[in-house]
């Protein structure tokens, strides 16, 4: 990537400079993992600051029984799962059992890159069921949408969804009430703020005291946000700041706002390493439901599995560096993931696996 | 091994080694097979290089190229990597039923146009066709023999201080076809595919000191550069910056979730020489159409043993390892 040498030395000077003692901030997109990793960002931050991946992943946040799920329905006579790559590795609660391997069994799974391709590969394929897997938050939800009511404006009928879909701020709010809390500030993802604008994020100073920064995705973009951060904190006065302004605005997406609320109705839903969160899943509305893949296929979740020796749960909500799980990089690889987090490219175990310093 | 054959094992990357290493490889031991490379050498009249490869891909065309002009440059290029001059071809088909005969007489014409420009003669072949759903449309294997020109090219051969040059932008022939086959947009982003034995042959005749060549085919760059330093006391230091990539080409990898150093080249070779020969193999890698962009991207150091170690544009360092399993776009 082109960078600019002189913005990123007057930033890391500028951050240096700040006397702020030990401080943890938390991004809460998988984006901004894989930006953080890649650049190598870490390495160049004084000791004093660490920044901890928080569940901003997706598949990450998906639990095993759901993934279990969409393994059984994948096997259904006559189904088509249309799924972003990033789903096909997941393991359910048994290790290695994923969508790659059921598709090597027989399974019909096919990568999409936008949901409404699954639209069209219903309109192609008229004699099969065609399910979408619907994984993400704010920020692939409205595009979900778009192709539920496409598939009811069309007519595609053998057309739905299964929604895993969730939203950020009940993950937050729950994982600041978590015993042992201990974040000195978020880097707001740019992404999910582009749909909520810079108030989708005022709970956080407002209710909590807590300071946000919107980031954009550029390595420059996360360590002006660091800085914005620390200067926060050094000032003592958390408020939600913008640095991301080319992309956000204050009030948002309102068209995809509005979308948002016309197909969807928040639901509880499980997180992986948080648990049932009221109101954090959005379910397809009644007046959908013809495309609710889990009303149509009837499908039924199995108990929580018994924990592992899998660290996802603390590791998505910072309690635990991926380094410190006693599986990463020895029995828990991207190649044989125990996990989700060492699965999807956004995993804050599969990121610091892939860039692992020897540095 | 898992108990199923899935698509990671034809990544190029670490489940391929281990189906190699561990199913294939000890089924057929013996000296010139085990060597690994990417043709065997074997005892004959002359010094012979022998190489064979499948091909597969869909789309059957597009942008820059089709599976008949890959296959044959793909064993041409494993034959002149080895430091051959490629000789002989032979070309076998498995067919499914159904499929287009003008599909296949393109294919054919293809493969022809790209032998007479590589200077290989097909010499031998064998067509199956299997039924209607047994196959997809149709895979082609070809075997090559090359006469060694340039004995001695090894991996082992590395020293603290030598370059890596790579000889044209990475990932587009990866990008072209992920683009063709998702539909979406193609933009001017083509196959690099190409045959590289004059590349090659130019290279290696300036007498440079050249310690290995090698074509970074699936897997990517990254994945190459690793095989050259994995299980030694070296390491590979890659410096972001200065590796040649398309901005279309930079740009589609981002949208798609891929990485350009991971994403399959058919018309590209890495060098390793030594420091002072870097001039020559640069002018005359540039000499030639496929290596107008030819380009030092790395160095070979004893700070990383095992390990490539890339010098992000953004200034910070981290660790690139061999590609695992296939590459899987990203959802957002």
């Amino acid at each position: 990537m082109p960078s600019d040498k002189a913005l990123r030395d007057e930033l890391l000077a500028k951050i240096r400079a700040l006397d702020v003692g030990e401080v943890r901030l938390m991004e809460v997109c998988g984006t901004h993992t894989m930006s953080i990793a890649a650049s190598g960002i870490r390495s160049m931050l004084p000791e004093n600051v660490s920044l901890l991946s928080g569940p901003g992943c997706p598949v990450c946040v998906t639990p095993p029984q759901v993934i279990d799920a969409v393994l059984e329905l994948s096997m259904e006579p006559g189904v088509i799962l249309a799924s972003y790559g990033d789903m096909l590795r997941v393991p359910g609660s048994r290790r290695g059992d994923s969508l790659l391997r059921r598709r090597a069994l027989g399974a019909k799974v096919e990568t999409v890159y936008s949901p409404v391709d699954a639209v069209e590969l219903a309109l192609r394929e008229p004699e099969k069921q065609v399910v979408f897997l619907g994984v993400g938050f704010e920020t692939t939800a409205p595009g979900t949408a778009a192709a539920v009511l496409t598939a009811q404006e069309k007519g595609a009928k053998n057309f739905s969804l299964f929604s895993m879909l969730k939203t950020v701020e009940p993950a937050l709010r729950a994982l600041i009430a978590q015993d042992g809390f201990n974040i000195d500030g978020f880097l707001c993802p740019g992404h999910v703020a582009t749909i909520l604008g810079e108030r989708g994020f005022q709970y956080l100073p407002a209710e909590f005291g807590l300071p946000g920064v919107i980031a954009g995705f550029e390595p420059e973009d996360i360590l002006l946000a660091v800085y914005l951060l620390l200067r926060q904190i050094a000032e003592g006065r958390p408020r939600i700041e913008n640095a991301y302004p080319r992309a956000v605005s204050h009030d948002g997406n309102v068209l995809a706002q509005k979308m948002l609320s016309r197909c969807f109705e928040a639901r509880a839903d499980v997180w992986r390493g948080l648990g049932t969160i009221p109101a954090s899943g959005l379910g397809l509305k009644a007046e959908l439901s013809d495309f609710d893949a889990e009303k149509r296929f009837r499908v039924r979740y199995a108990e929580a599995e018994p924990p592992t020796a899998c660290r996802c749960g603390e590791v998505i909500t910072g309690r635990l560096r991926p380094e410190g799980c006693p599986l990463f990089g020895t029995v828990c690889t991207p190649e044989d993931p125990v996990g989700p987090c060492m699965v999807s490219s956004e995993g804050a175990c599969a990121a610091a696996y892939k860039y692992r310093g020897v540095l | 091994m898992d108990e199923i054959i899935t698509l990671d094992y034809g990544s190029g990357g670490k489940k391929t080694a281990r189906l190699i290493e561990q199913l294939l490889v000890p089924a057929f031991s013996n000296p010139a097979l085990e060597a690994l490379g990417d043709g065997a050498f074997v005892e004959g009249a002359d010094k012979l290089a022998f190489s064979t490869d499948s091909f597969v891909v869909d789309p059957l065309f597009f942008p820059g190229g089709d599976i008949g002009k890959l296959s044959v440059c793909g064993t041409v290029n494993d034959l002149a990597v080895c430091g051959a001059e490629p000789k002989y071809l032979s070309l076998s088909f498995i067919l499914e039923e159904g499929l287009k005969t003008e599909e296949l007489r393109r294919i054919v014409a293809s493969v022809r146009a790209q032998a007479e420009k590589a200077g290989v003669q097909i010499v031998t072949g064998d067509t199956k066709v299997v039924e209607k759903g047994r196959g997809d449309r149709i895979y082609i294997n070809t075997a090559g023999i090359g006469f060694v020109r340039f004995p001695g090219l090894s991996p082992k051969k590395l020293r603290p201080g030598d370059a890596v040059i790579v000889s044209g932008t990475v990932g587009d022939h990866g990008t072209a076809v992920m683009l063709a086959r998702s539909g979406m947009m193609q933009g001017d982003i083509r196959s690099d595919c190409a045959a590289l034995n004059t590349l090659c042959a130019r290279v290696l005749g300036t007498g440079a000191a050249v310690r290995v060549l090698r074509d970074p085919t699936r897997g990517g760059v990254a994945t190459t550069l690793n095989e050259f330093v994995e299980g030694t006391e070296l390491g590979i230091v890659l410096r972001e910056e200065d590796v040649p990539i398309r901005p279309q080409v930079r740009s589609a990898c981002a949208m798609l979730g891929l990485e350009p150093l991971y994403c399959a080249n058919e018309g590209k070779v890495l060098a390793v020489v030594a420091a002072e020969d870097v001039q020559t193999v640069l002018d005359a890698m540039r000499g030639t159409d496929e290596g107008r962009d030819a380009a030092v991207i790395g160095t070979v150091s004893d700070a990383y043993p095992g390990r490539l170690v890339m010098e992000t544009a953004f200034g910070g360092k981290r660790v690139l390892q061999k590609l695992t399993g296939a590459q899987l776009p990203r959802i957002c």
